[in-house]
């Protein structure tokens, strides 16, 4: 079953990566992510992880070589975070629309100005449409968990797409926790031997193809539609995925999102990352007080857990959403796409803005959320528009 | 090395009905690639006219791997593909760009400052048509001084941005210029580069009749022109020893190097020139020979 190590969340992203025999790295630092690919420049420096490691000049290129790398049929990696994602937004968009396999840890960190390290979930949220496949973790554990998973998922004939990996800056990203680390030879036998992708396109003069040249109207949506397949067919593997990752780790995974104390619940809370926690023992705590609530953690945005979020929300009076992260002139991003797929179930959806720029969302922050679902129900208002958790209104006097 | 014709493969790697203009360079500059190499290299290819020339989905009319990407990110695709095929234990397939001028001078010149700075093994050529073609002829650092494009209506008003010495400033292995109207000088270049371990650059001079306005069947005629006026001139520099090759060996003395106009007057982009402009795109050919010149000397 492996070890236990006391792990930052970025350093349990170093040890899957190192675990799944990545075969080419492409770096570049930023802050909270840095320590990965510092533990992975020691991890291969060391010769305890065979791999190419391209210390390139940009997160631009970062990427750029992942890319070439995954076109060669071998296993890349790359982590970033908030400018670093957007600067390499580019590339991010080709290596989803080109159907290039890879993982990617990102550290979730607000865009400035004013300059910011802490987290806000916007940096991801802006690459929802590119058509990666994109996870986000609760703690070390799932984050290391997640991070072996995603190379399997990525490299699924059924799916080929690009795989992120979101941890929370500082809450994740530098606190350590205990972590459960598997054992190589599970791993080895979990993940397809590295390199062994063939489909659809790797890069050989014996078989010479051509990727990404220009496609006239008559042929280009096809290209897409077949994206949309790969994001269907990844419900699936997402799900095998994580189950065939129970059988040996003992922790299983077998939904695109994790409900707590829901099946009896009125109202539900609806968050992802690392708040879940703090959600769950908000929950936890409502509950001893009488209100009938649970709380979803969202593991996927995309493929989004259209199916497995309406079975949980139909029967419920309430659902409320907990954005960190912000759409301006709209509310936030998962309010609107979750208030959209539950459109038809005629439930109000209200939604909270909380935790931007690395604001603590606390448990008695969680309680209040979950006090006001219950007066919105019994006053019988419907929905107020996105409520600001813990806003200094005064500084608007 | 001498180079003959009857020596290179009859295989073509340019297919017949690609989409270039005609009278196109950079399809010239692909063919004798092709040849040079006989088909064992992955071609990297950034936005540029080579996005075009290679033909529309579903065929291709470029006979070896294309990885096409986005416009700045050529270089560091193709280290990420160098990197690929060494950890797969692939080390007998060329990893080579195919980039415009724009891809390169320009939006791309810090993905290739990246590669040459970390030696990467491959060869990166720019074909150089001096300006944005594909976008309909706007001008980019490589354009020369005094040439009309569709954002230099009166005539470009800076000088060509010297790549080839910027990046033999990295001290990279090798960097040479070449041109496609000297096919066995660019075609003995990139044999030697194909040889080499680490980073090598080839700037190919590729005359444009489109963006240069003078007709499809002068091509190889105004590269000629380049080399012989000076305004372009062959060489290589191989672990730091710059050399002069080919035609440009015999034109150190400016006696030898035909007028510039001679060059200029084939071509619509230099029709509204001034002879004011005219003398100072001379001196700045003069002043780039004495530098090579200093350069040979010290090499």
């Amino acid at each position: 079953m492996g070890v236990s190590k006391v792990l930052t969340g970025n350093y349990a992203v170093a040890n899957a990566v190192k675990l799944a025999k990545v075969q080419v790295v492409a770096a570049y630092p930023i802050t909270p992510q840095t320590t990965i690919v510092e533990k992975i420049a020691q991890f291969v420096e060391n010769g305890e992880l065979n791999a190419k490691y391209i210390r390139v000049e940009s997160e631009h290129s970062a990427m750029a070589a992942c890319i070439g790398a995954s076109a060669t049929g071998a296993r890349a990696f790359t982590a970033t975070s908030s400018h670093g994602l957007m600067y390499m937004s580019e590339v991010v968009w080709w290596a989803g629309l080109g159907k290039f396999p890879m993982v990617m840890a990102v550290v979730t960190r607000a865009l400035a100005p004013p300059w910011s390290i802490w987290s806000e979930h916007n940096d991801v949220l802006a690459h929802r449409d590119c058509g990666w496949i994109i996870f986000f973790a609760e703690d070390n554990q799932e984050v290391l968990d997640l991070t072996i998973q995603s190379f399997r998922i990525s490299e699924d004939e059924k799916v080929l797409q690009p795989v992120m990996v979101t941890l929370d800056a500082f809450i994740l990203s530098h606190t350590a926790t205990p972590v459960s680390i598997p054992n190589q030879s599970d791993v080895d036998g979990y993940l397809p031997p590295p390199g062994s992708r063939r489909l659809p396109f790797i890069l050989d003069p014996a078989n010479p193809l051509t990727h990404g040249n220009l496609a006239y109207p008559r042929n280009f949506m096809e290209f897409r539609y077949e994206i949309e397949r790969s994001m269907g067919n990844a419900r699936k593997i997402i799900v095998e995925a994580g189950r065939e990752y129970g059988k040996i780790t003992g922790r299983y995974y077998d939904s695109l999102i994790e409900p707590y104390r829901c099946s009896d619940a009125d109202a539900v809370l609806i968050c992802m990352g690392s708040s879940a926690g703090d959600a769950k023992d908000a929950v936890d705590i409502l509950r001893d007080e009488g209100y009938n609530i649970g709380a979803v953690k969202l593991r996927t945005i995309r493929p989004f857990p259209y199916e497995e979020l309406r079975d949980i929300c139909r029967n419920k009076r309430i659902i409320g959403v907990v954005d960190r992260d912000y759409s301006f002139g709209f509310g936030g991003i998962m309010h609107g796409e979750i208030k959209s797929a539950l459109s038809d179930l005629h439930i109000p959806v209200q939604g909270f803005i909380a935790g931007l720029g690395g604001r603590d969302i606390r448990v008695e922050d969680f309680i209040q959320m979950g006090r006001k679902l219950y007066h919105i129900i019994e006053s019988g208002v419907g929905e107020f528009p996105p409520i600001w958790i813990n806003l200094r209104r005064e500084v608007f006097r | 090395m001498s180079i003959s014709i009857r020596d290179l493969p009859l295989e073509e790697y340019v297919l017949l009905g690609n989409a270039a203009c005609p009278g196109c360079p950079a399809s010239i500059g692909l063919r004798m690639l092709g040849k040079a190499l006989e088909g064992k290299f992955i071609l990297v290819v950034p936005a540029c006219c080579t996005s075009i020339i290679q033909g529309p989905y579903p065929k291709s009319a470029i006979k070896v791997p294309v990885l096409n990407i986005a416009f700045a990110a050529s270089a560091a695709t193709a280290s990420g593909v160098r990197a690929g095929f060494e950890a797969l234990g692939k080390k007998d397939v060329q990893v080579v760009v195919w980039a415009g001028d724009g891809g390169t001078a320009d939006i791309g010149i810090q993905a290739l400052s990246g590669v040459a700075e970390r030696n990467e093994n491959i060869i990166y050529i720019c074909y150089d048509n001096e300006a944005y073609m594909n976008t309909g002829i706007q001008r980019s650092s490589a354009t020369p001084y005094g040439a009309w494009t569709t954002t230099t209506w009166r005539g470009k008003t800076e000088f060509k941005k010297n790549v080839p010495l910027i990046m033999a400033a990295h001290r990279v292995p090798y960097v040479a210029t070449a041109s496609i109207a000297y096919p066995l000088d660019f075609i003995a270049k990139v044999r030697k580069a194909a040889k080499i371990n680490g980073f090598k650059y080839i700037h190919l001079h590729a005359p444009c009749p489109t963006g240069w306005r003078f007709p499809s069947d002068k091509t190889i005629e105004v590269g000629r022109l380049a080399v012989l006026t000076g305004m372009w001139v062959l060489y290589e520099i191989e672990n730091g020893v710059f050399r002069l090759t080919g035609v440009s060996k015999s034109l150190l003395e400016k006696s030898k190097r035909k007028p510039i106009e001679d060059y200029l007057k084939l071509q619509g982009r230099f029709s509204k020139i001034s002879d004011e402009q005219i003398d100072l795109l001379k001196r700045h050919v003069d002043e780039l020979w004495m530098e090579y010149k200093h350069l040979m000397e010290s090499g």
